[in-house]
C-alpha cells in the first residue's frame, strides 16, 4: 500500500470514534438520502409536539447536550437549546469569542473540560473551519456541526430543504401527499458561495436530494475549485432566473468589498442581487430563501424580501424543529418516535430507556468520564447511541 | 574555512569496527569492513581484524553503511523556540534519523541575522550530536527590507543565507542581495511564496481546500517566486539555491533554467514526496505545513524530478511544534511537521516504486537516494571535502568517520511518543515504514548504536 492512498482523506473520521458508535453530525455529506428524509419525517412529528400547551416531550430525558459557541451566534444558538429542551434534555452552555488559546488553554482542553462533566451531544460553532471534526478525538460525545467557518452548517441546510420541501406540500390540494424529496427542482443559490458554509452544505443536502443546483456568483465568490461539486456554475444571474424554482440568497459580508474580491456592494447588487426590478419579473411561484440576517439592499432589495413567496421566516421557525429532529436521530434510542398525540406528559412510547436510571441523576456515572466505567452493565448503554 | 567542529578528538577513544555491511558512496557500491580510529577512517576492506584490544563492534550485517545524511533544512528553534527544539534535542533527532549535519534555519527568535547570533548557534553546536552550519538570513529581523550584514557572517563560514518561512517580497531587494552574496561567493536560498498571491492561505488551494472551506495558496504563489528569482539569476548571474519545491510549475521552471546552465539548486521534503490536499481532509493539523501539501501530478512531477536530476537533495524542513500549539483549530496552528528521524525510512519506503504514483523508471535507485540526502546536500552547502568540509564521504581511509549505517528491511512503526525530537508533530504517526537507521557514527563517536543515541 502506498502512503498517499493511506491519505485520500475518504473518511478522515477518528477511528476510536467509528468503533465507539456515537453518531455525529459533521457534513451533511454524513447524512445519505434516507437519513435526510427520516429526519423530515421527524421533524414532521414534532411540528405538532410545538403546537401543543406545553411544547415538550421526554425524549431526550436524562440526555445533557452542550453548546459550545466559540463565534456569537444568537440564533443559532437559541434554536439547538430550544430544540434540546423541547425533548426535555439538560442544556449546558459553553461561549467564548476569542481563541481559547490566547487565554492559555487549548482547544483540547476546552474540549476535554467539558467532556468530563459528562455530556451527550456537543453542538459546535467555531470561526474556524473544521473544529467539530477535530472535537470528535477528544469527546465520547456526539458532535453536531452548528457551523464551523467556511465549511459547513448541516441542520442550516436540512431546514433550508425541509422548508422547501414544505412550501412545496402546501401546494398540493388537500388530501394530496406532497413530494418526499426535490427531485426535479432547479435552485440557484447566489453570492458568496466561497466563505459560505451554508452553501456547502446545501450544495451536497440539495443535490442529494434531486436538486438541480446551480451557483451564481462573480468568480472571485465562487469555490476555486468545483471539482467533484454536482453543480453548474454561471456568473450571469439573469440568464438563469427565468427557469428557477428556488432563489437562495447568500449573505454578503461587506468586508468582502476591501478584499479585492468586489469593487463595490453596489455592482455586486446590481449583478448579482435580487433587485426591485428582478423581484418584479420574478415568477411568484419562485421561492425566495436566505439564511439570514439579511443586508437589505445588497443581496436582497428590501422590497424583495416581503414577497408572499418569500420563505424567510419559515425558515427560522423550521430550524427549531429540524433541530430537534437532528440530536434526536444522534442520542434517540433509534425506536418509533416518543411523539403519539396526546400523550405529551408520558413516558416516550416505545424509546426502549425510560425504565433506565432517573433522568439527570446517576447519568454522569454511566457517561464513561472515567474509562474503567465504560461498558458497566446495561445501564451503560446510556452513554452513547445504540 | 569553517572551523572543525569542536569535538572531542576521540584519540583516546577505542578503535571502532562496522563490520559486514554493504557500502554505498558516491564512488559505487561494495562490501567491507570499516575501521575508525580517533574521529577518521583509517581502514576500508574485507574481513578486517577486530583485533580483540578494545575494538568496538558494531554489527552492519544486511545493512548498508553510506556517509553520514546532510540536511539542508532544519528548524532547531534555538534561540527563542526552546518549548519546541533546542540544538541539542534537534541533533539528536538528526542522529537518530542518520544524519551527521544539519543547516539551521535562521527563523528564530531572534532571527540569526548578525554575526554574534551565529557564533551563539555554532557555539552550541559544537557539543551537539552532529555538525551544526548554520544559514543566516538576507534581510535583517527577516523583514525584507534591509540586508543583514552577509560580509560579516560569511567570515565566519556561513555559507547559505534565507529569510525561510518566508520569501523576500521586494525584487529590487533581492536583486541587490543576490549581486551584494555573488561578491561574498555565498548562496542565497529562498523560500518561494508570493505573499499578495499566497494570501495568508492555510492548505493547496484547489478541490480540497474548496470542499474543506480553508483558505488556499495557489501553486503559483510558489511558481511566481520562482520564476521572478531565475530571473534574477539570468540578469546577475549569482548562484541560487530553490527551499522546498512543492508544485509540478515550479520543477518545470528549473528544468528550463538548468537547460539553460543556470547556477541553480534545488531540494524537495520528504513529505512533499509521499502526501497530498487529500491529508488535510480530517483537519488534522499535522499535515498542516508550508509550502502546503499538494496534488498527485505535483507528488510524481517532484518523484521525476528528483529521478533526473533537475531536484538536487531531500532536505527534511523539519519544524518541530510544541503540541499545544497544534491541538488548535486548523487556520490558528503554525504550519511544519518534523522529519528528521523518519526521512530515511520514508524514502526508503517510497523508492521500491510499487505505488500507482511510482517513479519513472520503476523504482528509485538507492545509491540515488543516498546521493540525494547524503553527498550532494553536502556539497550545496559547502560541508563536503572539496569545499575543506568534513561531510558527504567518500568512505575511504583517511577520510572524516561520519556515517550512518541502515538497516533496509526492517518494518517499523512510526510512535510519535518515542521521538527523541522534543516535538512530536509528525505527519507519518502509526505508519509502516520498511528501512531503519541502526547507527550513526559522527566524527568517530558511535552516536546512535542499535537505534538508540547514545548522549
Amino acid at each position: 500500500m502506498t502512503m498517499t492512498s493511506e491519505f485520500t482523506g475518504a473518511d478522515p473520521a477518528p477511528a476510536a470514534a467509528r468503533e465507539s458508535g456515537v453518531r455525529h453530525l459533521i457534513s451533511v455529506a454524513d447524512l445519505d438520502r434516507e437519513a435526510m428524509l427520516g429526519i423530515f419525517h421527524l421533524a414532521d412529528a414534532f411540528k405538532e409536539v410545538a403546537e401543543r400547551p406545553i411544547p415538550r416531550v421526554p425524549a431526550l430525558r436524562g440526555k445533557t447536550v452542550a453548546t459550545l459557541f466559540f463565534e456569537p451566534s444568537t440564533r443559532t444558538r437559541l434554536s439547538f437549546e430550544a430544540a434540546a429542551k423541547r425533548l426535555s434534555a439538560d442544556v449546558m452552555s459553553f461561549s467564548a469569542s476569542t481563541s481559547s488559546l490566547e487565554k492559555g488553554e487549548s482547544l483540547r482542553d476546552t474540549i476535554e473540560t467539558i467532556d468530563a462533566m459528562g455530556v451527550d451531544a456537543m453542538v459546535v460553532r467555531h470561526k474556524s473551519s473544521g473544529v467539530p471534526s477535530q472535537v470528535r478525538a477528544w469527546t465520547k460525545a456526539s458532535v453536531v456541526n452548528g457551523g464551523d467557518g467556511q465549511h459547513e452548517h448541516p441542520t442550516q441546510a436540512l431546514l433550508d430543504c425541509y422548508t422547501i420541501r414544505e412550501a412545496l406540500a402546501d401546494r398540493v390540494p388537500a388530501g394530496g401527499a406532497g413530494p418526499e424529496d426535490l427531485r426535479g427542482l432547479r435552485i440557484a443559490i447566489v453570492g458568496d458561495v466561497r466563505h459560505s458554509r451554508v452553501a456547502r452544505s446545501d450544495v451536497l443536502a440539495m443535490t442529494a436530494l434531486g436538486a438541480e443546483v446551480v451557483l451564481v456568483g462573480p468568480r472571485t465568490l465562487l469555490p476555486p475549485s468545483l471539482e467533484g461539486w454536482p453543480v453548474k456554475a454561471t456568473a450571469d444571474l439573469d440568464d438563469v432566473m427565468g427557469s428557477l424554482d428556488v432563489i437562495y440568497l447568500l449573505r454578503i459580508q461587506k468586508e468582502r468589498a476591501q478584499a479585492a474580491l468586489l469593487p463595490s456592494l453596489e455592482e455586486y447588487h446590481r449583478r448579482f442581487g435580487l433587485t426591485r426590478e428582478r423581484a418584479a419579473h420574478l415568477d411568484p411561484r419562485v421561492l425566495v430563501m436566505h439564511p439570514g440576517p439579511m443586508n437589505r439592499g445588497v443581496e436582497i432589495a428590501p422590497e424583495a424580501a416581503e414577497l408572499p413567496s418569500s420563505l424567510i421566516t419559515r425558515q427560522v421557525r423550521n430550524g427549531v424543529l429540524i433541530r430537534m429532529a437532528v440530536l434526536f436521530h444522534l442520542l434517540g434510542a433509534g425506536g418509533p418516535l416518543p411523539v403519539a398525540p396526546g400523550h405529551s406528559d408520558s413516558g416516550p412510547a416505545g424509546e426502549g430507556r425510560s425504565e433506565v436510571g432517573h433522568p439527570g441523576e446517576g447519568r454522569f456515572d454511566v457517561s464513561g468520564s472515567e474509562p474503567g466505567q465504560t461498558g458497566a452493565g446495561p445501564e451503560a448503554g446510556g452513554a452513547s447511541d445504540a | 574555512m569553517r572551523p572543525m567542529p569542536e569535538h572531542d578528538g576521540g584519540a583516546d577513544r577505542p578503535a571502532l569496527l562496522v563490520r559486514g555491511g554493504r557500502v554505498i558512496d558516491s564512488e559505487g557500491e561494495r562490501r567491507a569492513d570499516v575501521l575508525i580510529q580517533g574521529r577518521d577512517i583509517v581502514a576500508v576492506g574485507t574481513d578486517l581484524p577486530a583485533g580483540g584490544n578494545g575494538v568496538t563492534v558494531l554489527d552492519a550485517g544486511e545493512c548498508i553503511v553510506a556517509p553520514g545524511l546532510v540536511d539542508l533544512h532544519t528548524h532547531l528553534r534555538e534561540p527563542g523556540g526552546e518549548i519546541a527544539e533546542t540544538v541539542e534535542t534537534g541533533t539528536r533527532a538528526a542522529a537518530v534519523g542518520g544524519y551527521t549535519a544539519v543547516v539551521a534555519m535562521p527563523n528564530t527568535e531572534p532571527a540569526i541575522d548578525n554575526p554574534s547570533i551565529v557564533r551563539d548557534v555554532l557555539a552550541l553546536g559544537r557539543s551537539a550530536l552532529a555538525e551544526v552550519a548554520v544559514a543566516a538570513a538576507i534581510t535583517v529581523g527577516r523583514a525584507g527590507t534591509t540586508l543583514s550584514p552577509m560580509g560579516e557572517i560569511a567570515a565566519l563560514g556561513v555559507h547559505l543565507f534565507t529569510d525561510d518561512g518566508r520569501g523576500v517580497q521586494d525584487s529590487g531587494l533581492m536583486r541587490r542581495a543576490l549581486e551584494y552574496a555573488s561578491d561574498l561567493g555565498v548562496v542565497l536560498a529562498q523560500h518561494c511564496e508570493d505573499a499578495g498571491l499566497a494570501a495568508g492561505g492555510h492548505m493547496h488551494e484547489g478541490a480540497w481546500s474548496s470542499r474543506l472551506g480553508l483558505s488556499g495558496q495557489p501553486a503559483v504563489a510558489e511558481e511566481a517566486m520562482v520564476a521572478r528569482d531565475l530571473a534574477l539569476v539570468r540578469e546577475t548571474g549569482a548562484p541560487m539555491h530553490f527551499l522546498h519545491l512543492s508544485t509540478a510549475g515550479s520543477v518545470e521552471l528549473i528544468r528550463r533554467a538548468k537547460a539553460d546552465g543556470l547556477p541553480v539548486t534545488a531540494e524537495v521534503t520528504p513529505h512533499h514526496l509521499v502526501l497530498t490536499d487529500a491529508c488535510v481532509a480530517g483537519y488534522d493539523t499535522a499535515f498542516k505545513v508550508n509550502p502546503p501539501l499538494r496534488t498527485d501530478a505535483d507528488v510524481a512531477a517532484l518523484r521525476e524530478a528528483l529521478v533526473d536530476g533537475v531536484i538536487d537533495a531531500v532536505a527534511t524542513d523539519h519544524a518541530p511544534h510544541a503540541t499545544e500549539f497544534k491541538e488548535e483549530p486548523f487556520d490558528l496552528a503554525p504550519f511544519g511537521m518534523i522529519g528528521l528521524e523518519t526521512s530515511l525510512a520514508v524514502l526508503h519506503t517510497i523508492s521500491a516504486g510499487d505505488s500507482p504514483d511510482g517513479w519513472p523508471g520503476g523504482s528509485w535507485p538507492l545509491a540515488e537516494l543516498l546521493a540525494s540526502v547524503s553527498w550532494r546536500p553536502a556539497r550545496i552547502a559547502k560541508l563536503d571535502r572539496a569545499s575543506g568540509g568534513r561531510q558527504g564521504g567518500p568512505i575511504a581511509p583517511g577520510a572524516p568517520a561520519n556515517l550512518v549505517v541502515f538497516d533496509p528491511a526492517e518494518i517499523w512503526k512510526v510512535d510519535p511518543g518515542a521521538m527523541v525530537s522534543r516535538s512530536h508533530n509528525t505527519p507519518f504517526a502509526g505508519m509502516l515504514l520498511t528501512g531503519r537507521v541502526r547507527h550513526t557514527i559522527y566524527e568517530g563517536e558511535a552516536i546512535v548504536i542499535d537505534q538508540h543515541a547514545q548522549r
